[in-house]
């Protein structure tokens, strides 16, 4: 692994160039008016937090969606990307997060079903060979006739990145490739990515680590809030200066007074020591150590995909870990089901209310009671008390100040009422834990300001709440305490006045420099 | 019912009456056009072959009853399917489940002779239940474990139901001038039949049933938590509802169900366990209760339909000369105008 | 138990599950790509009514074989159309395609229940013609017969060898992956139920012209049923569906050859055997990913969004 010095990137002239490209999506613009330009052996990190733009900058270089403004121009000559098909004709290839493979087929399937000039009778013998070939030159090591369900997602991704290379891209987007690698791999995987750049490939990064972005690229380009924070030179680079480009910004808003008053000894939640295992894509955790107390708000910063959902799921009782316990008040709940642990007044809002907490078809008095269906059986459970249902409902809604028709069907609420549904029901019948995933995410700014404002009156009621976010404003307002996650541990636990977002920001990219908190 | 009583507001009902009506009666009237077509290419008149249709079956209190008759096994085994596909489990096993179910109730009826029709019966109810639910726990063990789909088992158990049933009646149970059925039931396993015609107690348990399944969706604690399976499992997992012990119960229920079917049909129609006596009655529950969406009325009515269908089609028989399995073909029409679901009115989707 | 009585046994079996070869050759193809047919028994019906009626008029055995074999590929385009075009359930649709074949079938054979017709000539294994003529007519076999096994190498061929085959298994696979390969997998569904529905009809009408030379209603006796279950049995491979219509179709003779050697079993209990190992096969294999099914068999293809 080396740290090459960019051969006269300035002497020449841009491969591809994206200008102007501007893309907005219902209540967001992704991307603004955003310049790149990517030459050929060269390496280019594209980094940024979540929802910086990145991805949406890249799927429209794909052809995935059409920019609404901006061109692109390859070589000089300006080109029309409408559909995936286009961009593998001008020989731009994308692996993505989930790979594309079929995992009954063998490599050699996988990689001719991709092959632009495969023939009417297959020739077995001469795939292996070509896909030989080049896995030899840039040390892609595989065995094609090998079964793609029996390799580890680390192999996977070399056979995503010989598909392109021999469908004669020329131009490799990789998409948070090293999410799932475990170190050796992403070693292996740098090593392959020098050999393509030595070889006139061009290749883009996306990434939110810092470490990689240090160590392989040649040119990095920051995207904060849909633009370009800026774009640099690796000679030009420092973790500080790039950290301080992605999550520049104003902390502003809500701002509450913390909690004072003596801390209850005893936590609602406790995990020592809990690992996970994860299955394909997932993130493993290891070795949590977690502690919530009553009235407490416990924030986890990261970048999503660093282990969020598996440590949501754990805890909620949806995943059993296979080493260390969980504790509810004291007491010992490992491993126990979801039914249970709601029992003991565990709550969970999840990130995306239709698909992962409610019934689309039914109406959102029945959704009300699906958590707590015992509690409403009368007769033994052969009627529902709905009016009881209503009556608490009715007591959350104003306490929290919402309104609701719970009339109304669930599917044909706006994701913000959806959401405020889901409040109302996680927060009836006082939880001792509330595990907030994602909490605004894709909301409008009145439901924010409601769903926050429903936490914090959660922790006046003395309940624990477990806040998982990525928009770094809303944790340091909210948290008591705050918890960085990467890579499936717990790498930094402060108080929010004991820091700032660089030192966050820095942790949540896996870079290790110490930072001098300004205070 | 997609939706529990009081948590529904009641000014959509009558609209929403209207609307199946409409569906289903615009669905039979283009299945009849169609077949009309084909009665032309025949050489039938069309007009004279559906008068003698309508006339067979509803013109006459014995055309009637059989019809009725007919409804019966259709509206139990529509219901076996149903039920679990309440919670997403595509149940096409009810052939084989209504055969163990048969046989079962069979062995009751031949074991316990002596006993009076008021213990007996409600014995070979109970077994008939058994029965099914044993044959349907395995498809649905495999399937809550994830190990193999239950459309796969269920099928493949249904071609060996008929063969064990066969070796039982061969080996065990011949009676002695007929090898391929058992002595006929004494009257006390027999369930009573109405008004001289054939219709028997089978049709009030189908209604019974019926209303049951309404009910217990609609109002009980367990039919929202089945709803919520099938409407979204992944939210009624989070949401703290056991997904794998309703899957296996759920299953073995619709069995019981069809293992219920089983035994109406022995004990009801028949009066005898006879080798194959079920051509398809498993299916036709299937497609019945695909046609109705899985709603109750919906499965009243299809039934309706389709038992007008197969009893008129014995009379085109006799007076048109045309082979019975030919009605099939009208079968196949309604079927597929549903499935290719025209536009102009909101279809149901599988 | 004579030499002659397990011949016989073995011819009859040769006989008997040449057609349900086939058929399940046709529904492997079908349901690599994806798709059900539970409704191959109408198919299977229609097919040997249409071919055995055209025989009877034209007196040409091969006239009927090709009507049969066209019949077959337009049944199995009813549920294409339902399926791909109109995206039905496809276990309702090929239940609604089995009752239509039912009655269609049986409006299309009444005029011919009980006709004679000469069936396709049947040849002598090559090397036995110094045999006793008892042994000969045992294993004379007709054009169909013979071309069996290679018909399934050919299956077999195609669906591993070619890349047609390569994309259409890639479309029972994942349909969104072979779309993401610049294939189109509705097309790729209509050619595999075209060609299936061929095959099919190929083995209807082995079996109305060739083998039994006759046409009763229900005549099939299951087979399309079977058909679904062995194409199960086989792992959805071609190949390995020889020895699989071997057994099933075989099994019956079996029975006749235990009896004749005195052992006594249930001709019925002896029936289940193939179908109780298509469980155990499913069960044991059931987490393997290359012996289980096709991964979208089965899902309705929505198509890019």
């Amino acid at each position: 692994m080396t740290n090459n010095t960019p051969q006269a990137t300035t002497a020449k002239e841009p491969l591809l160039t994206m200008r102007g490209i501007t893309k907005s999506f219902p209540g967001v613009l992704a991307n603004d008016h955003i310049d790149l330009d990517i030459f050929n052996a060269e390496i280019h990190a594209l980094l940024g937090e979540n929802g910086a733009g990145k991805s949406t900058l890249m799927k429209i270089l794909f052809g995935f969606y059409r920019a609404d403004a901006g061109e692109i121009q390859l070589n000089g000559k300006l080109i029309i990307i409408r559909s995936p098909r286009d961009a593998r004709a001008v020989r731009i290839g994308m692996v993505f997060q989930d790979l594309n493979l079929i995992p009954a087929f063998t490599v050699a399937e996988n990689i001719a079903l991709f092959l632009p000039d495969l023939k009417a009778v297959l020739n077995p013998q001469e795939i292996d060979q070509r896909i030989n070939e080049v896995s030899k030159r840039y040390n892609l090591q595989v065995k094609p006739q090998a079964m793609v369900s029996q390799l580890s997602i680390g192999e996977q991704q070399k056979i995503e990145i010989l598909k392109l290379l021999l469908s004669e891209a020329r131009l490799l987007i990789l998409d948070e490739p090293t999410r799932v690698l475990a170190p050796h791999e992403i070693k292996a995987l740098f090593g392959i990515l020098d050999n393509l750049r030595k070889d006139g490939y061009a290749i883009i990064l996306i990434t939110h680590k810092m470490k990689e972005v240090l160590e392989c690229a040649d040119r990095i380009t920051v995207l904060r809030g849909g633009r370009v924070a800026g774009s640099l030179l690796r000679a030009e680079a420092s973790e500080d200066k790039l950290v301080r480009l992605m999550f520049e910004k104003e902390l502003s808003g809500l701002k509450i007074n913390p909690k004072s008053g003596p801390e209850s000894p005893a936590p609602v939640l406790e995990l020592r020591d809990v690992a996970t295992n994860a299955e394909g894509a997932g993130v493993s955790l290891h070795g949590i150590d977690l502690r919530i107390h009553p009235g407490e708000i416990v924030g986890v910063a990261g970048v999503s995909g660093n282990g969020q959902r598996e440590l949501c799921d754990v805890v909620l009782g949806m995943e059993n870990c296979i080493k260390g316990r969980k504790f509810l008040y004291g007491k010992d709940l490992t491993n126990q089901p979801v039914q249970t642990m709601r029992e003991n007044g565990v709550s969970f809002i999840p990130e995306n209310p239709l698909t992962m907490a409610s019934v689309p078809f039914m109406t959102v008095l029945e959704n009300m009671a699906l958590t707590q269906t015992w509690r409403y059986a009368r007769r033994g459970g052969f009627s529902m008390d709905w009016q009881a249902v209503k009556a608490d409902v009715d007591e959350t809604v104003n306490k929290l100040g919402f309104t609701i028709n719970l009339y109304t069907i669930a599917k044909s609420l706006s994701g913000g009422n959806l959401q405020r549904m889901v409040i109302v029901r996680e927060m009836t019948h006082e939880p001792r834990l509330i595990i907030a995933s994602y909490l605004t995410r894709g909301l409008d700014v009145q439901s924010t300001i409601a769903a926050r404002q429903a936490l914090i009156q959660a922790r006046e009621n003395d309940a624990g709440v477990l806040l998982i976010s990525e928009d770094l404003e809303e944790l340091f307002t909210l948290s008591d305490r705050l918890l960085v996650i990467y890579g499936g541990k717990i790498v930094g636990e402060f108080k929010p006045s004991e820091t700032d977002i660089y030192e966050v920001g820095h942790l949540m990219t896996g870079s290790e420099v110490k930072h001098v908190t300004k205070r | 019912m997609s939706q529990s009583a009081e948590a529904y507001p009641r000014s959509n009902f009558s609209s929403w009456i209207t609307n199946i009506l409409a569906r289903y009666t615009f669905m039979i009237v283009l299945a009849f056009l169609l077949f009309a077509f084909i009665l032309l290419l025949s050489g039938k008149d069309p007009i004279q072959s559906y008068k003698d249709m309508f006339t067979s079956t509803l013109g006459s209190v014995y055309g009637f009853s059989e019809v009725l008759l007919a409804m019966i096994p259709m509206l139990i085994t529509a219901l076996a399917v149903a039920l679990p596909s309440r919670v997403g489990l595509i149940n096409v096993g009810g052939e084989g489940q209504l055969y163990i179910g048969a046989a079962f109730a069979t062995w009751g009826a031949l074991t316990f002779q002596d006993l009076p029709a008021w213990v007996l019966l409600p014995l070979m109810m109970l077994l008939g239940m058994l029965g099914g639910a044993l044959w349907a726990f395995i498809p649905g063990y495999l399937k809550a474990i994830g190990l193999v789909n239950e459309t796969i088992t269920t099928l493949l158990l249904n071609s060996v139901a008929p063969k064990i049933v066969g070796f039982l009646i061969f080996g065990y149970w011949h009676s002695a001038m007929d090898t391929v059925k058992t002595a006929n039931f004494v009257p006390a396993a027999r369930l009573p039949t109405f008004f001289g015609t054939r219709v028997h107690l089978g049709l009030i348990l189908a209604l019974v049933l019926l209303a049951l399944f309404w009910f217990f969706m609609t109002y009980t604690r367990w039919g929202l938590e089945m709803r919520a399976i099938g409407g979204n499992p992944q939210a009624a997992r989070r949401n703290g509802i056991p997904l794998k012990k309703y899957l296996i119960t759920v299953m073995c229920i619709g069995g019981a169900i069809a293992g219920l079917a089983g035994m109406s049909q022995v004990s009801g129609f028949y009066g005898v366990l006879l080798l194959n006596f079920s051509i398809g009655l498993g299916f036709m529950g299937f497609l019945i209760c695909w046609l109705a969406g899985g709603e109750p009325i919906g499965i009243l009515l299809m039934s309706f339909v389709v038992a007008i269908i197969t009893t008129g089609g014995n009379m085109l028989q006799l007076t048109r000369d045309l082979p019975y399995a030919t009605i099939n073909i009208l079968l196949a029409f309604t079927l597929f105008v549903v499935l290719a679901r025209p536009t102009f009115f909101e279809g149901k989707k599988a | 138990m004579s030499l002659l009585s397990i011949l016989g046994v073995l011819s009859s079996a040769i006989f008997s599950g040449v057609s349900l070869l086939y058929t399940t050759l046709g529904e492997v193809i079908d349901e690599r790509s994806g798709i059900v047919n539970l409704g191959l028994e109408g198919v299977l019906l229609v097919s040997a009514s249409s071919g055995f009626a055209v025989t009877v008029l034209s007196s040409n055995p091969y006239l009927g074989m090709l009507v049969a074999v066209l019949a077959g590929g337009l049944m199995n385009m009813i549920l294409g159309y339902l399926v791909i075009h109109r995206q039905a359930n496809q276990l309702a649709s090929g239940l609604a395609l089995m009752f239509f074949g039912f009655g269609l079938s049986a409006l299309i054979g009444k005029p011919y229940v009980g006709a004679k017709i000469n069936g396709l000539p049947r040849l002598p294994l090559p090397g036995l013609s110094n045999l006793p003529r008892l042994y000969t007519s045992l294993f004379s076999f007709d054009l169909l017969i013979y071309l069996a096994i290679p018909m399934a190498i050919l299956v077999w061929w195609l669906l591993f060898r070619t890349r047609w085959g390569l994309g259409l298994r890639a479309v029972g696979e994942n349909a969104d992956t072979a779309f993401a390969s610049g294939r189109d997998p509705r097309l790729i569904r209509y050619q595999a139920l075209f060609l299936g529905g061929l095959l099919a009809g190929l083995g209807a009408a082995h079996l109305s012209i060739a083998y039994t030379m006759n046409w009763t209603e229900y005549m099939t006796a299951g087979r399309g049923f079977i058909a679904v279950a062995l194409v199960i049995f086989s792992r959805w491979h071609p190949l390995r569906a020889i020895a699989g219509a071997l057994l099933f179709s075989g099994a019956v003779a079996f029975q006749l050859l235990l009896q004749s050697s005195g052992v006594q079993v249930s001709p019925f209990l002896l029936d289940t055997i193939p179908y109780i190992l298509t469980l155990l096969v499913l069960i044991a294999w059931g987490g393997n990913r290359k012996q289980s099914a096709p991964a979208s068999l089965g899902r309705v293809y929505h198509g890019a969004e």
